[in-house]
């Protein structure tokens, strides 16, 4: 017997520690922001002791509550119209008969996908403006609709093609008109999926910065967009504070909807 | 479900897209070819301007001189693109090959930890490699403290921190398309290649690495393609003195107010980025042959 | 009744020509029996059932069931329930709701209901097991519900596509007979889609045997397997050797069929004279049977198999012999 370890091809001498590195690269310049939003020192990178009270300012800042409370707005509005819009989108490209159409509608849905962002906040706000439309508020709503709904598709058209048409067949089989079929079996069926969906639609509208920026007018700001201004001014405690809890929802929700879309096995 | 009830399920992702997106890209084709209003919009008359503007200036007898600098922008755009997929392919790769190889369990657990970033404010993952980067910085800071250095470096405001800020966004995008074709790999294959006496090296180079390929390629149009329209990396690492397209798009819309070459730029990146998307799935779909 | 009449099915593909996985199929089910699609994998057994059911709607020709035409019925207005191969239970609901899902689609009122999901349960031998989900039960007890399921309703026809081959041997086996038994039970006509010619044999008053869009021969499994009227049935149905004409001093034109369980081996020094004079070129012991590999004189190849052994060895030289009466003429 030799002390040699049997050879494994699952593991490459060197790799673990390497994959390592990489999410010490991924997560420690999160993890060092929030530790900075608790530093009491005004000077960010004096560790000065464990403190609230960043957070506290920025709970009592009114500019921060308006752009937080606008973003959320924004978040619901787009949240509800794209994920009913991506539903129906799914249902039709995974069940329906698209004799022609179906690359180009594929494409289109991936569109938003696709074109950078930068292209689309400017493309946005050349619509906009030569419609005339100044709604600062509406008119981020249709814009954040717009690129959620290809977010909150892609969980539902996977559901939809995990669970094939069989047993839809079934339910038809057994005497389900189509709107039945969809009331009892479909949605229920596709209900977790719908979940994730509009959990991820949320997230990104919420996250959603450059599109907003070029979009919004005084009255809309949203929280990223204003969080940017704070940023533009320097490093501050209460940057680090706002972007700890931006940080602190966006982890929550998606760990919400990971786990709400894997709540389908009915076991 | 009839056609019928089909078109009409898909009509409003179609129409919303349609009018809201795809209409507006159209628009902005229009606004290149008019003339800049200095109040922001357009006017009358059209023209080619803001084309020419890529490698001439107006002098002040309205002649052309030839003047280089928003090409040379648009080129380091584009390398600086390019590096970052590049870099994103060789930190990538071995990331999702390690992820391939383990239980599904913590197949699983990886493969968020992978994507949550995806899912976190660019914004506020860029806005922390200041934290770290700046002259009061950590990095600096913890340089000097362990006197290695007296006066702190210019960490920021460069190329590389520009670079590190871009791959540190699109790394996710390039792992996971890499590891979803790796997963799909019969492990036998690897198995069989042993057995018939290849090394670890040359499983990887036979087998592995042309069955990652499909997916590589994807990971690198989904890297190439937002990290060529870039506005945050450039604009918070980079200082905006380095400006890359992103930002010189986003600055014909506020502080230039010059909208049509603004478009112009935007339906150039736009052109180029659904170029390499075609190309890409018509490559997928001949290796799928 | 189910009448068939001239029915094709083509499917259009993205890049070739059609696919025909129906040609002028003609056949009529009887009421109360119980009827057997067999064959093997993409002769279109299951295409068939799926026209029946609804799923699909013929490229040509006409479905009748119980004398009406039902090329305008969606599945959902057809007599008719089906057994899906993965069963299809919904995960959603348990066992009872899966069982009522018909019944409520048809508007039945709660205590008819109620008096057939526990009826069906009974059949099957699933009391008690009513509020249990799907997930929570073995693969034959999904089986059953997917039976309870489909006959709860009390179509007149019921579909069952490959419902046995997600099961283990020994379940097989007892499910067999238990579907045979509900059959009798409830009269209801049942067609069974399979590719397991055992399975067929076993379970059928009447099979179909299909190949590459066509029904090659319809009768009863006795009938089938001793006059099988084309050489594809006479090999895919039990075991069968294929004898040329001329190998046996006969019209080349023709071939000959006879199963191995027919044909006697017997050393050539014994002096008989049989149909013809050959080399034993293998021997394989079965258990109960020993399987010998003659090569005839004239080239062919035969097996034989027999009960016991014969004191032979390979290369003996042997003579072939069986009853004229268990042999099948066919036209090449």
């Amino acid at each position: 017997m030799t002390g040699a370890k049997p050879f494994d091809w699952r593991h490459t001498p060197g790799l673990s520690a390497y994959t390592a590195l990489i999410f010490v690269f991924f997560y420690a310049p999160l993890l060092i922001l929030v530790i900075y939003a608790f530093n009491s020192s005004r000077l960010v990178t004096v560790w000065a002791g464990f403190s609230f009270k960043w957070f506290v300012a920025v709970a009592n800042n009114n500019s921060i509550r308006d752009a937080a409370f606008n973003s959320v707005i924004i978040a619901i509005v787009a949240t509800i119209a794209s994920t009913a819009i991506a539903t129906a989108g799914a249902l039709a490209l995974e069940r329906g008969r698209l004799r022609f159409g179906r690359s180009a509608a594929t494409a289109l849905i991936a569109m938003p996908l696709v074109v950078p962002e930068i292209v689309v906040a400017i493309t946005t706000l050349i619509f906009f403006s030569g419609l005339g439309m100044h709604h600062g508020l509406i008119n981020l709503m249709i814009a954040h609709t717009v690129f959620c709904i290809p977010f909150a598709l892609l969980p539902i058209q996977a559901r939809l093609r995990d669970m094939g048409g069989t047993l839809e067949e079934a339910g038809r089989d057994l005497y389900a008109d189509e709107w039945r079929l969809f009331r009892r079996v479909t949605l229920p069926l596709l209900l977790p999926a719908i979940s994730a969906g509009a959990i991820m639609a949320f997230v990104v509208s919420l996250d959603d910065f450059l599109i907003s920026m070029m979009v919004s007018s005084a009255g809309s700001t949203t929280l990223p967009v204003y969080i940017y201004g704070m940023m533009r001014l320097g490093v501050t405690p209460e940057v680090n504070a706002i972007s700890t809890i931006l940080l602190a929802v966006s982890i929550v929700f998606v760990a919400a909807a990971l786990l709400v879309g894997r709540r389908n096995r009915f076991a | 479900m009839g056609p019928n009830r089909t078109y009409l399920l898909i009509a409003p992702a179609m129409l919303v897209i349609g009018i809201f997106m795809v209409l507006p890209l159209f628009l902005a084709v229009a606004y290149s070819f008019m003339t800049a209003n200095p109040y922001g919009g357009v006017t009358a008359p059209a023209t080619f301007d803001a084309y020419l503007q890529f490698l001439y200036q107006r002098d002040f007898d309205d002649g052309l001189v030839f003047s280089p600098s928003y090409a040379l922008i648009i080129l380091r755009s584009i390398y600086l693109a390019i590096a970052t997929t590049a870099i994103c392919l060789v930190l990538g790769l071995p990331v999702a090959w390690y992820i391939v190889c383990q239980t599904p369990e913590r197949r699983r657990i990886l493969l968020f930890a992978v994507t949550l970033p995806f899912w976190i404010n660019t914004l506020i993952r860029t806005y922390c490699w200041i934290l770290i980067l700046r002259d009061e910085g950590l990095a600096n800071g913890a340089l000097r403290h362990a006197g290695i250095i007296s006066d702190p470096l210019p960490l920021l405001y460069n190329d590389g921190s520009i670079l590190l800020g871009l791959v540190y966004t699109f790394l996710p995008f390039m792992v996971l398309p890499i590891y979803s074709t790796l997963e799909r790999i019969d492990p036998r294959l690897i198995e069989a290649a042993h057995d018939l006496y290849a090394s670890r090296a040359a499983v990887f180079r036979r087998i592995v690495w042309p069955l990652a390929r499909p997916g590589a390629l994807a990971g690198a149009t989904l890297v190439f393609a937002p990290a060529l329209g870039s506005f945050l990396a450039p604009d918070l690492l980079g200082g905006g003195k380095k400006l890359l397209i992103g930002s010189l798009i986003q600055m014909q819309f506020t502080s230039s107010r010059n909208w049509p070459f603004g478009a112009a730029l935007s339906t150039v990146v736009t052109v180029v980025v659904l170029t390499v998307f075609v190309i890409r799935s018509r490559k997928a779909q001949e290796e799928r042959r | 009744m189910i009448d068939i009449q001239s029915v094709s099915k083509s499917f259009v593909t993205r890049d070739a020509d059609p696919v025909h996985a129906l040609n002028e199929v003609s056949l009529e089910i009887y009421d109360n029996e119980f009827f057997t699609l067999l064959g093997p994998s993409g002769c279109g057994k299951t295409t068939l059932l799926r026209l029946i059911a609804g799923f699909e709607a013929p490229s040509s020709g006409v479905i009748r069931i119980a004398g009406s035409n039902v090329a305008a019925l969606p599945p959902q207005k057809r007599p008719v329930n089906t057994v899906f191969q993965s069963y299809a239970l919904f995960p959603h609901m348990s066992v009872a709701e899966n069982i009522a899902f018909g019944l409520e689609m048809q508007n039945a009122p709660k205590s008819l209901i109620d008096e057939r999901v526990r009826e069906a349960l009974e059949m099957v031998r699933l009391e008690g097991f009513a509020t249990r989900r799907p997930a929570q039960l073995s693969g034959g007890q999904q089986q059953r519900v997917a039976v309870a399921r489909a006959l709860a309703p009390k179509p007149s026809v019921l579909l069952l596509d490959e419902p046995l081959s997600a099961l283990d041997l020994k379940l097989r086996k007892g499910m067999q007979s238990e579907l045979k038994r509900l059959q009798r039970e409830t009269g209801i006509t049942f067609v069974l889609v399979t590719h397991d010619q055992e399975e067929a044999l076993a379970m059928s008053d009447r099979i179909a045997v299909m190949r590459s869009g066509d029904v090659l021969q319809v009768g009863t499994p006795r009938d089938i397997y001793d006059n099988p009227q084309d050489r594809f049935v006479a090999d895919f149905i039990g075991e069968s050797n294929l004898l040329p004409g001329a190998a046996l001093g006969r019209d080349p034109a023709k071939t000959i069929v006879v199963r191995p369980e027919h044909i006697v081996v017997s050393p050539a020094s014994d002096g008989a004279r049989g149909h013809a004079r050959g080399a034993v070129s293998a021997i394989t012991f079965l258990g109960s049977d020993t399987l010998y590999e003659v090569v005839l004189e004239e080239g062919a190849r035969l097996h034989s198999r027999s009960r016991g052994g014969a004191a032979l060895a390979t290369g003996d030289m042997v003579v072939v012999d069986w009853a004229r009466d268990v042999e099948r003429e066919l036209a090449n």
